[in-house]
């Protein structure tokens, strides 16, 4: 009955109810766009991070965790390695570059060094992983790949500035690595010996042997908590500070803001969804009013009228939502490349669940307001 | 026979700080299968607080209400609705029909809140819409129709699920007066034919032509009653022919019911 009532007041009314559910699709739309973009860029920022065989980070004290100012030396590693609570560590190091492979214009990468075998090195999904310190091979991630039209065996050349000249090098390609962006840029990885030698630097470096990286990628040993192991970590070692991965991330400059940002965007776009749902049936339950009392004088079950504005809202919603994630994702299509934003149903699917339930929640004034309808009003008493 | 409805000595008392306001004041009546009557009387004399109270819709502060033997206030709120939805058909002044189901849609909406809507139930509606004369409208929305045809819809709406009692709340009051004694005397007849008890609040006495008994109501009592036809056209202008005689028969059948009750005006 409930049902029946619900759905063909729905249908007779479809002009009406399928502009409503047009507002929740654009909603929807607004929601997920902010979403995706969100996601995109925190991905942007931190996809390495995110695909890391690590479990903490040790960098430097006293630099506020900022990665990129954070220096430690090589002999440390061995001695983080060594500690209990360690399975394996291997050295980091950050910069970017350029590539400049013939006629492709340049593309901005970040430039990762890293030790072959050791966590940080990145696994492949073609090629090898790194496996030589002292060659100049380099595992690109599939972004780079893709734009660069490069693959396995090829050789890219990236052009890095070192004093006041661009100096160009070769790097063999040995493998690709899924996308890992960093910092807003693809990646490209290299030994760390041959990375202290090819990125930017304000002198030439002419040292044999690369004695600082940015920091440390710390596995730990079976058994050990994150917490307490970060802790054992800054006890054992001095002028070091360990931090999970997700707060090195969150100190990233701007990444913090940005997602705050963008987040209190999403909250009042959610409240502008329930106030518009909310505000929508409300007035569509004012006007029925005198119907509902006759419903009820004629026994309609005060359950059986708040189901059928619960079905009402609950499809509307769900078709609204609908609509609006096949336009965010059809919209996701089609942007250019390079913009950041990831328009995939597992970046989104909390904005959806979210929107989903907010609808209803909208509608609960509604929904409060039929059940309170007397039968009495039929007769023209209440 | 056994009384449908049963009230004895209900009074509906409001109080609102020291003013009491008797509503309906120690009222006793009975209606038997198959009896129309009509309640009559002055705005705030009642009247429709007595309707309400035989509808289940409102308590009464003392008495009993009796409905098929059944005592009302023994019921829960839940029974109630029960009651309301299979023994007792309403007819409103206004709003009577859900405006997003067709004539036959809201005909047949009291089979489906009374657990579905079967072969019989159909054919039932379907006969009702035809002794309506609404069967060219039976796909039509309630704003395609004139407000007699509305009326009519919400009569048959009322009967369709078989119940024991009919109730109408003014349902003539938005009618012209032709289009009401149309309305009122199809109401008339499917209440004898059927054998319901059929009350009609009204304030249009000559509307009163049709029932079997009118009960004038003043102050909350029962100021007069008048019983049969002879005494009823005694007390008010009676211009139509007695609903006893209009009966539907093998002949009649099947005529259209504006051309029957055109044919009856003349």
């Amino acid at each position: 009955m409930a049902l029946f009532l619900a759905f063909k007041e729905i249908w007779r009314n479809r002009g009406r109810f399928i502009l409503f559910s047009l507002v929740i699709a654009l909603v929807t739309t607004l929601v997920l766009f902010v979403g995706s973009l969100a996601a995109g860029l925190s991905n942007a920022n931190r996809e390495y991070f995110d695909k890391l065989d690590g479990d903490l980070i040790v960098l430097q004290s006293d630099v506020d965790l900022s990665i990129t100012a954070s220096r430690l030396p090589l002999s440390l590693m061995r001695r983080i390695a060594r500690l209990d609570a360690v399975q394996d560590a291997g050295p980091l190091g950050i910069s970017n570059t350029k590539i400049e492979n013939g006629d492709t214009p340049l593309l901005d990468v970040s430039l990762l060094g890293v030790e072959a075998g050791k966590p940080g090195s990145p696994d492949v999904i073609s090629g090898r992983a790194i496996r030589l310190n002292r060659r100049y091979e380099t595992v690109i991630d599939e972004t780079v790949a893709r734009r660069t039209g490069l693959g396995v065996d090829d050789t890219l050349i990236i052009k890095s500035t070192q004093g006041t000249d661009d100096e160009l090098y070769e790097l063999r390609i040995v493998g690709i690595t899924e996308s890992r962006e960093f910092l807003y840029q693809p990646s490209v990885f290299v030994p760390l010996q041959i990375w202290d030698k090819v990125r930017p630097q304000a002198t030439l470096n002419t040292s044999a042997v690369a004695e600082i990286a940015n920091a440390a990628v710390v596995q730990l040993a079976p058994g050990f908590e994150p917490e307490t192991a970060a802790a054992l970590i800054d006890a054992s070692l001095s002028d070091i500070e360990t931090a999970d991965i997700q707060t090195v991330v969150e100190a990233i400059p701007g990444y913090s803001v940005q997602q705050s940002t963008l987040g209190i965007n999403k909250g009042f776009t959610f409240l502008i969804g329930v106030l518009v749902i909310g505000g929508f049936f409300q007035i569509q339950t004012l006007q029925k009013v005198p119907l509902i009392g006759v419903l009820k004088a004629i026994g309609t079950s005060t359950p059986a009228v708040s189901q059928s504005v619960i079905l009402q809202i609950l499809f509307i919603t769900v078709f609204g939502v609908f609509l609006g994630t096949s336009a965010t994702l059809g919209l996701g299509a089609a942007l250019p490349e390079g913009v950041p934003a990831v328009f995939s149903l597992s970046a989104v699917w909390g904005e959806i669940l979210i929107m989903l339930i907010i609808g209803p929640l909208g509608g609960l004034l509604a929904v409060r307001l039929a059940s309170r309808v007397e039968p009495l009003k039929a007769l023209g008493l209440s | 026979m056994k009384n449908i409805i049963e009230i004895n000595n209900v009074s509906k008392i409001y109080q609102n700080g020291d003013i009491v306001t008797k509503a309906v004041d120690n009222v006793s009546l009975q209606i038997k299968p198959g009896e129309f009557v009509g309640l009559v009387g002055p705005s705030g004399s009642g009247k429709t607080t007595m309707l309400a109270i035989i509808a289940a819709l409102l308590s009464p502060t003392n008495g009993q209400v009796l409905l098929e033997g059944q005592e009302m206030a023994e019921l829960s709120e839940d029974e109630r609705v029960k009651i309301r939805r299979e023994k007792i058909g309403f007819t409103f002044q206004s709003n009577n029909l859900v405006p997003y189901l067709n004539v036959q849609e809201n005909i047949e909406l009291m089979l489906r809140m009374n657990g579905g809507l079967n072969k019989q139930g159909r054919q039932r509606a379907l006969d009702l819409i035809d002794r309506l004369g609404l069967t060219k409208q039976r796909r039509n929305m309630p704003e395609q129709l004139s407000g007699g045809q509305k009326q009519r819809v919400a009569i048959a709406r009322s009967l369709i699920h078989n119940p024991s009692v009919v109730l109408a709340d003014e349902p003539t009051a938005s009618l012209d007066s032709e289009r009401a004694y149309q309305v009122v005397e199809i109401f008339a007849d499917l209440i004898h034919e059927e054998g319901k008890a059929g009350i009609m609040v009204t304030h249009d006495l000559r509307m009163c032509q049709f029932t079997d008994r009118i009960i004038e109501m003043k102050d909350g009592r029962i100021a007069n009653q008048y019983n049969g036809r002879d005494e009823i056209c005694n007390h008010i202008v009676c211009d139509r022919l007695p609903p006893q005689v209009f009966q539907f028969d093998e002949q009649s059948q099947g005529i259209p019911f504006e051309e029957l009750s055109v044919h009856q005006m003349a």
